[in-house]
């Protein structure tokens, strides 16, 4: 392979791999902002809440932080449920979910960093796997772990999410509930559980993408505000609601960034990956795979 | 009142102007001496900002043990600049408008430091600052005092270790690839780098700068490989150091030297988590356990620093930051001495005449406010196992490279193959 086809090549993987972390970033929030209609604008502090639990089960106990985060997956969707609870009766059932309910999650958000301050303090953190410094070569591509075990366990999460909302009465029940809420209710079906659910749905896969991202990258208290524009972008860019959309828009973005990066200069990287978002918007409103 | 009281009535009034004089004198000795900044508590400089705010609350404490600074008890009125450059002149202003504090000084960083400087003009007051690189090259600001030891020129100096290291191999490099974070520190750091480039005559053949948020640096150290330099000089953020550091090895970056500039291996957490990664990567050092010899002053200051920092589970080590933070409130407190006052314009005309005993060492300030002589070393790190902490108290982990009075050892190349 010569070395042009083999940047083109190494370019395409990083952003694949990079479109896959970023699609576990926000496959949650595409349930959330896209099928419920609530904007969660603390998701990324809940992905930070789970790096950090990953973290301390690495450093005391030396566990997997994936393998930590999936098996914890129910805690997260416990705590999701319990937070929609709150948002419903204070908000939500008061008709003042739109800019109060704003203000709340933006409340969680700060009340979650400054309380990951007070317990684990500012300095970055990072796990330590056996697989973070390994790097796979085949011919003139590198598969760098870092990165191919979060991808793989991500592409899992987001292809078994979307079978489940589209092969079981809950799933359907889901992408009703934003529509039709009093439909779903003349259905024999309580429209409020049904967004409990799969709002601490979305909570749970935020706790999974809380360990890719302490697994890639060290972490530290305030980071999660970086990624709020990033998950919402990709959840319009794919289109609001759409689980494929959301893993087309990251898989886009991510080889937006890896292209600029590779042949234009890092610099660029965002203005082309929002300039693709304002582009898709002017020409599909909805989203790539939006309806 | 009749008018043979009136002279009675007058000395009463001059003996009450009298005491009420004595008594607000006094009143004004008791008042605290209150120093006012801004210090990253969170954000991506937050570990680094707090390890210089425990530094500084223990001179505080030091000073307020030796009775105040001219009598007075030294109070701080701090906030969290949250590592955003945006926050820092509202926050200098309320601390000058509203908590009337009597002197200011700067948190951790270019980043912050810059935007405070137009308010610090505007007012026309003396600016003591905490590792700013170059800040006062555009400013050319005379009360305005920089505690980082780069030295009068300081992006050309703190960038010429690591092409004065370049230049002693054998052959001569013949290309170079620039590349930092966009923001304050790394665009002016990359600015010194250039002036040595042209001065080396090498040809630059990268000079690319990425967003500090990037997620994955490896498309940039694959665009660098291909340009094949014999040089890589990156001037980063700690975030960005750990992503580039880890990306270079992934990538199997080869190049002849890697490194110069990052910002965070200076400090325990980022030595302890990238460990071996480090190995072969050039950087700068303020201090190594091979010539600790040469900062006899520094173990004074270890010896307070080290116990609390373990407490407040910030830098266990305090080789970097932490005793300049100390040396910073030493210099502001013997020019307030030296002066007998906080008189602004005096306290910048003594700072520039006069020269500062501190924690780390002598310290003189140049025309422009920058140490009158570089002092930061350029070094290679070899021979790091495993994450453990306690190794780089030890000698042997951090050849100093230059500068040559400080020098231990002589570059090893190429990268690639010091890099296990």
């Amino acid at each position: 392979m010569d070395s042009t086809t083999a940047l083109f090549a190494n370019a395409i993987v990083a952003g694949l791999l990079l479109g896959g972390f970023y699609a576990a970033m926000s496959v949650g929030v595409s349930i959330s902002f896209g099928m419920l209609d609530v904007v969660n604008i603390a998701h990324p502090a809940f992905i930070l809440l789970g790096s950090y639990i990953a973290y301390t089960m690495n450093d005391r106990l030396g566990l997997d932080p994936i393998a930590v985060s999936v098996v914890l997956s129910p805690l997260f969707f416990v705590l999701g449920a319990g937070l929609y609870r709150v948002y419903y009766l204070c908000f939500e059932q008061r008709g003042q979910e739109s800019l109060r309910g704003l203000a709340f999650f933006f409340g969680i958000l700060f009340i979650t960093e400054v309380m990951l301050v007070l317990v684990f303090g500012v300095d970055y953190r990072m796990s330590k796997t056996a697989y973070a410094d390994t790097t796979w070569r085949l011919d003139a591509l590198d598969f760098p772990m870092r990165l191919v075990v979060p991808f793989l366990v991500s592409m899992l999460m987001v292809v078994g999410l979307q079978l489940f909302l589209s092969h079981t009465f809950f799933g359907r029940a889901v992408l009703a509930v934003a529509q039709d809420p009093l439909a779903l209710r003349l259905m024999g079906v309580n429209p409020i559980r049904v967004k409990e659910r799969a709002f601490a749905l979305s909570i749970a896969t935020a706790g999974v993408a809380g360990a890719f991202l302490i697994v890639i990258q060290p972490v530290q208290p305030a980071i999660g505000r970086e990624y709020i524009g990033l998950v919402f972008a990709v959840c319009v860019l794919g289109g609001m609601g759409s689980i494929w959309g959301t893993l087309l828009g990251a898989f886009v973005l991510g080889l937006a960034e890896s292209f600029t990066s590779t042949f234009f200069g890092p610099s660029w990287a965002p203005a082309v990956s929002f300039g693709l978002l304002l582009a898709t918007l002017a020409f599909r409103p909805a989203g790539l795979l939006g309806r | 009142m009749s008018i043979k009281y009136l002279p009675c009535f007058i000395g009463r009034m001059l003996g009450a102007l009298l005491v009420s004089l004595v008594l607000s004198g006094a009143a004004l000795a008791q008042q605290p001496l209150r120093i006012g900044f801004g210090m990253s508590q969170t954000g991506a400089l937050a570990g680094n900002g707090k390890a210089a705010l425990i530094s500084m609350e223990i001179w505080r404490d030091d000073v307020n043990a030796r009775g105040g600074i001219l009598g007075r008890k030294v109070e701080f009125v701090q906030y969290d600049d949250q590592t955003n450059p945006s926050t820092v002149p509202g926050l200098y202003t309320k601390l000058l408008d509203v908590d009337k504090v009597d002197l200011v000084v700067s948190g951790y960083g270019t980043a912050v430091i810059a935007p405070a400087m137009p308010l610090m003009m505007q007012r026309k007051l003396v600016f003591m600052s905490l590792f700013g690189l170059n800040v006062n090259s555009k400013f050319k600001y005379d009360r305005y005092f920089q505690i980082m030891p780069a030295g009068p020129d300081p992006a050309v100096d703190w960038t010429r270790g690591f092409f004065e290291a370049a230049a002693t191999l054998n052959p001569k490099p013949q290309s170079v690839a620039l590349v930092g974070a966009d923001a304050e520190y790394p665009h002016l750091a990359l600015e010194g780098a250039r002036e040595h480039v042209k001065r080396l005559g090498l040809k630059l053949v990268y000079d690319k700068t990425y967003p500090p948020n990037t997620v994955d640096y490896s498309p940039i150290v694959r665009a660098i490989q291909a340009t094949n330099p014999d040089l890589v000089y990156l001037a980063s953020y700690p975030p960005d150091s750990a992503g580039m550091v880890r990306a270079a090895s992934e990538v199997g970056l080869k190049t002849r030297m890697f490194g110069g500039g990052l910002v965070g291996p200076q400090f325990a957490a980022l030595k302890t988590q990238l460990g071996p990664l480090l190995n072969g990567i050039i950087n700068y050092e303020a201090y190594a356990p091979d010539v600790g010899a040469k900062f006899p002053f520094l173990d004074q200051f270890l010896a307070k620093y080290q116990a609390r920092a373990a407490k407040e589970g910030v830098d266990p080590l305090g080789f970097y930051l932490p005793p300049y933070a100390y040396a910073m409130m030493q210099v502001l407190e013997q020019a307030i001495k030296g002066t007998g006052g906080l008189d602004q314009g005096k306290l910048a005309e003594y700072m520039h005449k006069n020269s500062f005993d501190t924690f780390v060492g002598k310290v003189s300030f140049a025309s422009n406010g920058e140490w009158a002589q570089p002092r930061m070393m350029t070094v290679q790190y070899g021979g790091i196992a495993g994450n453990d902490v306690a190794q780089w108290k030890k000698s042997g982990l951090i050849t100093v490279l230059y500068p040559n009075e400080y020098k231990t050892g002589t570059v090893r190349a190429p990268y690639h193959e010091n890099r296990k």
